[in-house]
This record gives structure tokens, sequence and C-alpha cells, in this order.
């Protein structure tokens, strides 16, 4: 049995950057002693042999559910724009996401 | 000193169905006695006042007109601030949400609408229920109701407080990995959570999607039977709700415990400080008296319960927390495309520990790291449901500690997230098992703060679960009264 992966700076930047997270050096250092740690503790489960045992990922039997397709109100609109930081002409505004700026 | 207990639901619904008082008079009381204490507490991140004004006075107006308003007629709730309130403030203790206002009201909120409650306001958390202490709001910390140099617990930290300073005699939180008993233990107060998919999650706001329930928080067993009936059952809005007939937990709590068989989880007693541990043991011996049976029972693949649940919570939280990107609520940080927009806003936005679990969940999903840690954290998983399965066989409900110490002091495992993760000890497996648990004050610890036993029961096992809460509750009341 090979020994669980251990946790290091640039796996944290890594993952940081992934999840679109900019962490500065001294967070980068912070983060990666906390999380190894973390990481350390879970050799418990890591090490576990579990050859043959299925994995759960519901602990309790879950399903698809459809409902009947009848129309029926969503939100309200404008409600639901009136919480974004940004909106145009009824809808969602982003910045540019590819090509040239114009 | 563990503070008077607030008036009942029960009495106050039932004084304000019979007329005698008015849903705005009770209402008014709560408000002033969340001024007085909100300075020292800060349980409440937002006091809806004339929300619960206005539907104070509706009740009133319904009672006038010859309605009856409900079994919760003019009782006055607290939320937990990561249950969407339609047109009050919704923030999850994040600076991401800061200021956001939901165009609608999850499930539990209608419902307690339909039963006669009075939403008060919004209960302070550890950003996005993560935490076991309230430290991690990005507004600050909540301090305990009997001490304001310790912490309530957490993450359900407000809601906690808010009940336990008698404030409001009932409130709701979320149970992910224990976020509704921890607080109610360290607060002295009772906090269930139910069997994964009796309540609606639809409108709570998603941190571990397989794990998380919406849990009540009562002064008294009783209340906290009150509440669970009003906000179980099938809801078509939520896939995952159980379709399913609600336990009937109010009848099942004058039952008694004569032969019951009770299992006193080895793990949840010896893993828990000296203090804790001697009162956990007097409450086996009190229900013993009572009747059941009681048996010692070791259960060690409890013992995988917090690394299982350190890789398997996160991984779904850095999956659930993907929907912070500036685009439709809350916090943008401008930045010239739109990549750089998500990374400034999700930099700005989220607090030290949410950032520290999604890159964590990030890690356990990543390639070269699935198998060894997300995958067998499932299969680690399946241990503990298993292992839960062989105890019911031959108990009825189990029982142990349901923190491992009493409330800590505020700073004190902040800087070693490993210490603050080890509160959830106890009260992690029946989340990973998908099970109810609940945990009622048993005496104090060492340090005169509020000791909790935690019932543990199989799925759909509430009833029996409450029978054994109520007997433990009466027993604490004839020894320490």
């Amino acid at each position: 049995m090979t020994e669980p992966p251990s946790l290091g700076r640039d796996d944290v930047a890594h993952v940081a950057q992934l999840a679109r997270l900019a962490l500065g050096e001294d967070e980068l250092e912070t983060f990666t002693n906390q999380l190894a740690r973390v990481i350390e503790h879970a050799r418990d489960v890591a090490a576990l042999d579990v050859e043959g045992v299925p994995p759960t990922t519901h602990a309790l039997p879950v399903r698809n559910v459809l409902r009947e397709d009848d129309p029926r109100p969503g939100l309200d609109h404008e409600e639901v724009l009136a919480g974004a930081p940004s909106t145009e002409d009824g809808r969602f505004k982003v910045p540019r996401i590819v090509g040239e700026a114009p | 000193m563990i503070p008077a207990a607030a008036e009942s639901a029960l009495d106050v619904a039932g004084a304000v169905r019979r007329g005698e008082r008015t849903a705005r008079s009770v209402t008014e009381t709560a408000l002033e006695m969340i001024a007085a204490r909100e300075p020292e507490l800060h349980a409440f991140l937002h006091v809806a006042a004339d929300e619960a004004r206005a539907a104070a006075d509706s009740i009133d107006d319904a009672l006038r007109a010859g309605r009856d308003p409900g079994p919760l007629a003019g009782v006055p709730v607290a939320l937990k601030d990561n249950l969407c309130t339609r047109g009050i403030p919704t923030t999850c203790a994040s600076k991401i949400l800061e200021g956001w206002r939901p165009p609608y009201d999850a499930t539990v909120v209608v419902r307690l609408r339909d039963a006669g409650a009075v939403v008060v306001g919004k209960t302070n958390l550890d950003e996005f229920a993560m935490g076991s202490s309230t430290e991690n709001s990005c507004q600050g910390p909540t301090c305990h109701p009997m001490d304001p140099t310790r912490v309530p617990g957490g993450s359900s930290g407000g809601s906690a407080a808010a009940v336990g300073a008698g404030l409001v005699p009932l409130a709701l939180g979320s149970d992910t990995g224990g976020s509704v008993r921890q607080p109610a233990a360290l607060c002295g107060t009772v906090g269930m959570k139910p069997t994964y998919g009796l309540v609606s999650r639809y409108g709570l706001v998603a941190f571990a999607s397989s794990l998380d329930q919406i849990g009540p928080l009562a002064g008294s067993v009783a209340d906290a039977a009150l509440l669970l009936e009003v906000i179980a059952g099938h809801d078509p809005l939520d896939s995952t709700s159980l379709d399913h007939p609600v336990p009937q937990v109010s009848r099942s709590i004058d039952a008694g415990v004569d032969r019951m068989r009770v299992g006193l989880v080895d793990e949840l007693v010896d893993d828990t400080a000296p203090d804790v541990a001697r009162r956990i043991r007097e409450a086996a011996e009190e229900l013993a008296q009572a009747g059941a049976l009681v048996e010692e029972v070791a259960v060690p693949e409890m013992r995988l319960g917090l690394s299982a649940y350190y890789l398997i919570a996160p991984a779904e939280a850095s999956s659930n927390l993907a929907r912070y990107d500036g685009v439709r609520y809350g916090l943008r940080v401008e930045a010239p495309d739109v990549a750089a927009m998500n990374t400034a806003t999700r930099t700005a936005g989220f607090g030290p520990e949410v950032k520290r679990r999604i890159m964590l969940g990030t890690y356990a999903l990543s390639a070269g790291y699935y198998d060894a840690y997300y995958g067998k954290a499932q299969r680690a998983r399946t241990l503990i449901v298993r292992a839960f399965d062989r105890a019911y066989e031959r108990f009825d409900v189990l029982l142990g500690a349901t923190a491992p110490s009493t409330a800590f002091a505020i700073g004190e495992r902040t800087a070693d997230p490993l210490a603050m993760y080890m509160s959830d000890v106890c009260t992690i497996p029946s989340n990973l098992a998908g099970h109810p648990a609940m945990s009622v004050p048993f005496g104090t610890g060492d340090d005169g703060l509020p000791v909790g036993v935690q019932i543990l029961a199989p799925a759909l096992g509430e009833e029996r679960m409450f029978q054994v809460a109520a007997a433990l509750e009466r027993a604490a009341g004839a020894r320490w009264r």
C-alpha cells in the first residue's frame, strides 16, 4: 500500500488558482501549514484498507425526482436582478469574457 | 448560573390563541429584550422589527376575525442567517453576500409563518456555517449568554445564544457536522438534527448538500418537538425531501423509557473532558433508573468520522461555493475580464476559514488525490453507516456527549483549525449516516457552564429519540431544580 500523498506549498498555490482565490506569500505559508495538519490527520482514513467497500455519496437512498410539466410562475424578474451587482436590459452584466477589448 | 428559561413557546402560543395576550405585545417584549442584550451578546445580524410587528398585527387581526393563526401563534422565532427570507437581508455572515435580499422565502420560513410564528430576526453564524464557535463571522463573534469571554459554539451560535439568553423561545439553525447540537449543548438549550430529508432545505444556503439539515433550537424538549412538527414534511421544491409521514414527536415525549435499549457509546464518552464524561455517565444512570436497559458499546468506526467529514464536507462546499462569482448576487470587485473579476471578488469576499475549506475540498477532489482522500472518505463513510446499523440491531438509541468540552474561550482555537474541528468529533457521525440526533442540557461542567447529552437514533427514529430526550430533561430537572 502506497503512502498517502502529503500537502505542500505548491499544492495550495495550485488549488487556490483552481478555486479562483488569490493568496499573498504570507497567506500561502499559513494556509499550507494549517491544511497540511488537516491532511496529516486524514491519514487515518487515507490509510484504511477499504478493498471491496462501496463509497457512500448519500447516506439515505436518493433518486431523481421529476415534477409534473405544468407551467407555474418563477421568481420575480426584477426582484432577482435587484440582488445582482450589475445588470443591463433585464440581464446580468459581466466584464469581457473573450476577445480583445473594443 | 444558568439563566431563567424564557417563556415556553407552548405557553406563549396558548396565551395568544386564548386571547389572553396579543401577538403584538409578545413581539414588543421580545424586541425589547433583544435590544437590551444585543450590545453584549451580538446574537443577531439583523433584527427585522418592522416585519415582526406587521406579522404580529396580522396574527392579532386573524384572531379578532375568529381564525386560528396556528400552533405557533405569536411565538417569536429567530432564524440562522443562512435561511432565505424574502426582502430581509440574508448574508451567511459573509462579505460576499453583504446586503443581499433574497427574492424568495425558504420553505421552513413559509411553514413558520403559516403556523403563526413571528420572525424577529436573523442570527449570527460562522461564515457559510463553517465553524464551531461563531468566530468565523465577518461581523465578529457572538458571546456566550452566561459568560461573554466564551464562545456560544457554532456554527448556529447566534440562534443558540438567542434561545439560551431567553430572547426568543425558538430558533432555527442548520446542522452539517453538529452546527445545531454543539452550540445548543454549549448554551444550555435543546437542539436537534432531523433525519436527512425530513425537513426541506429549499432556501437553505447550501454548504455540504449530502449532510446539511435544518433543525430546531428550543428551551425545552416539548418546544423543540412543536417546532419540528411545524417545519418537517415533504416538499416538492427539495429533491432530497423524504415523502414520509412526520414523526409524532410531541405525542411521544411522555411515553417514558421503560425497556428502551440504550447504548452508551464508549467513544462519545472517552473522547471528552472528564467533567463532561462524568455527566454523560450520570445521564445514562438516570435512564437506567427510569427503566431503560443501558449497556456500554464500542463503535470504533466513529473515530473515522472527523477525517471523513473534513474531506467530504469541504469537497461538497468547494462545489457549492463556486456560485459566488460576482455575477448574480452580492459583492463584485471589478476587474478587466471575467476570470480576474471572479478571483478578485472571491478573494475579497470570503474569510479565511471559507478559503481553507474551499482549498481543502478542491485538493481532496483534484487529480492525483481524489482516490487517496475523497474516495477513501466516502468508503469510510460506508464503514460508519455499517457500524451504526450493527449498533442499532442491539439498541433503540445511542447515548454520548454532544461536545467534548463546555464552552471554550473566545480566541482559544482560532489559530489552530484542527483543534477547532475537534469540537465536532461527537456530532459528525450522525451527519455522515443521515441519522437524527439531539442534545439536551444535563447539568454543568466544573466551570459551571452547561453540558449537553446527545441522543442518537436511526433514520426516522425521532419519536424514540424524543422519548429519551424528555426523560433526561425530567431527570435533569429533578436533580438541579
